[in-house]
């Protein structure tokens, strides 16, 4: 790294003494009797690993900077996404909305990744894997946030709201102006966490990218500047994945002949 | 203006054949279960029919738009919902939906006056009781002006009294503008004062068809 000063090197010695709070972790655990050491150690044990592995293919990856290693890194993310959000719902998806947050996801994310490489740094590769793959990462992972939220939003409020629907429905309302309030609080409440988020930045908390530029002798002047456009960037994928998750989603709680559907079209 | 044909929903209902008349009052009487409901909903195709063809105005309604179809011909539930919001906004809202203009703020009252709810249009309507907001419902229908009213146990909250009232509101409705009101009533009195046929349900079949001389 060009920084202003070089980064101080962790020896495998150091390292490994930070493991040191890991124990005191373990040996507050041991006192309480809250038998969680097996989960605390499972899990401390997975993050050194898949670290690791994540270091060594960066490397790799950072080195061979491919369109296609950077366009299949991409897929992979998308695909690990969207099976998260449909883990992480608790509540039944049917089938059509599935397809919706596919498409949600895919457009919303793609989109403002490309605007954010072409227009706002304006790197050249554009898909120069330094640049594409934490870029991406940070976006669809907010986004995928977002999305289980307004989806989990969006059923939970036209099961509770169904009286009022099939209300409107009889008086002729369409799909669109009957769910109206559904659709909007489903939106809301899904961007809500990212707004609220930037009101902290830099006064509660040091966002982690930035975090990591500063320590890698980044000067903060450019790394607040980072930090600001993929904030923005973040929010307009989070704002661009929702609309269109929201937007179609509630189509499918309805047949051609506009009437409410139990679970969805299937 | 409807003509049923062989109409058949799940083990509910199954209708032969059934013909309800245009600018007259039809009543749908029978026992509670007898799939009353079910056949005003099919009406305005909030449901549609596993097999068989409904007709309005000679065309078969699966066919029709079903948005543009409920704007005119406008379902009451026998439990109507209140909208979030005031008195007005509820009056309001079945317009609004239909891309109609509003009504004047008097003639909203003046409304509400026939049916003896005398209320600040600007009140809550969520505080109204069930009585109440029967009421409100069935004003904001006949403010939507539609060609077939489809009412379900419209007075079934209200007292004697007040329901006089509110069916002397509707079928002056449906004879002065010359519309369609079908019915569904428990109430033989009502069926026989206002309905000009009355329709007898029983375990989803039409038993009887009866026009009041």
């Amino acid at each position: 790294m060009n920084g202003m000063n070089g980064i101080a090197e962790i020896g495998f010695l150091q390292l490994t003494a930070a493991y040191v709070f890991l124990i005191i972790l373990l040996v507050i655990t041991r006192r309480q009797g809250t038998a969680k050491e097996k989960e605390i150690i499972i899990s401390s044990l997975r993050m050194t690993v898949q670290l690791v592995l994540v270091g060594y293919a960066l490397v790799y990856i950072l080195e061979l900077n491919h369109l296609l290693l950077s366009l299949g890194i991409l897929l992979f993310m998308e695909t690990f996404a969207v099976k998260n959000i449909y883990s992480r719902v608790k509540v039944d998806i049917n089938a059509k909305l599935r397809r919706v947050i596919i498409f949600s996801m895919l457009t919303g994310t793609v989109t403002t990744l490309l605007y954010f490489l072409l227009v706002v740094i304006n790197i050249s590769p554009w898909y120069e894997a330094r640049y594409f793959i934490p870029i991406a990462g940070m976006i669809i992972g907010n986004s995928m946030t977002a999305v289980s939220l307004g989806t989990e939003r969006l059923i939970s409020g036209i099961k509770a709201k169904r009286d009022l629907i099939e209300g409107a429905l009889m008086l002729g309302a369409t799909p669109s102006q009957a769910t109206k309030s559904v659709v909007n609080d489903a939106f809301t409440a899904a961007v809500m966490p990212t707004i609220n988020s930037m009101v902290g930045m830099g006064i509660v908390f040091l966002p982690g990218m930035m975090t990591g530029q500063i320590l890698s002798g980044v000067s903060p002047l450019t790394a607040i500047k980072y930090q600001i456009t993929i904030m923005l960037g973040i929010l307009g994928s989070v704002s661009l994945t929702v609309f269109f998750l929201v937007g179609f989603g509630y189509k499918t709680f309805f047949n051609e002949r506009a009437q409410l559907v139990e679970r969805g079209e299937q | 203006m409807f003509d049923l044909r062989n109409v058949r929903y799940k083990n509910i209902l199954y209708i032969e054949r059934l013909y309800l008349p245009a600018n007259k009052i039809t009543c749908i009487t029978g026992e509670s279960g007898s799939g009353k409901t079910t056949l005003l909903k099919l009406l305005n195709n909030l449901i549609s029919s596993d097999s068989g063809e409904i007709l309005y105005k000679g065309r078969n309604i699966e066919d029709l738009d079903p948005v543009q179809l409920r704007r005119e011909v406008v379902l009451l539930p026998q439990t109507p919902v209140t909208f979030p919001g005031t008195i007005k906004d509820n009056l309001l809202i079945g317009r609004q939906f239909s891309e109609k203009p509003p009504v004047k703020n008097d003639e909203l009252a003046a409304l509400l006056g026939k049916v003896r709810l005398s209320k600040n249009l600007s009140s809550s309507a969520a505080e109204l009781s069930g009585g109440e907001k029967q009421r409100l419902a069935l004003c904001r229908v006949l403010l939507m002006e539609p060609d077939v009213l489809l009412l379900d146990e419209p007075t079934s909250a209200l007292d004697d009294d007040t329901a006089g009232l509110v069916m002397e509101l509707a079928a002056g409705y449906a004879r002065e503008k010359k519309k369609t009101i079908v019915m569904v009533t428990h109430s033989k009195g009502l069926a026989r004062n206002y309905g000009e046929t009355i329709v007898t349900v029983k375990s989803g079949r039409i038993v009887n068809v009866e026009e009041a001389g």
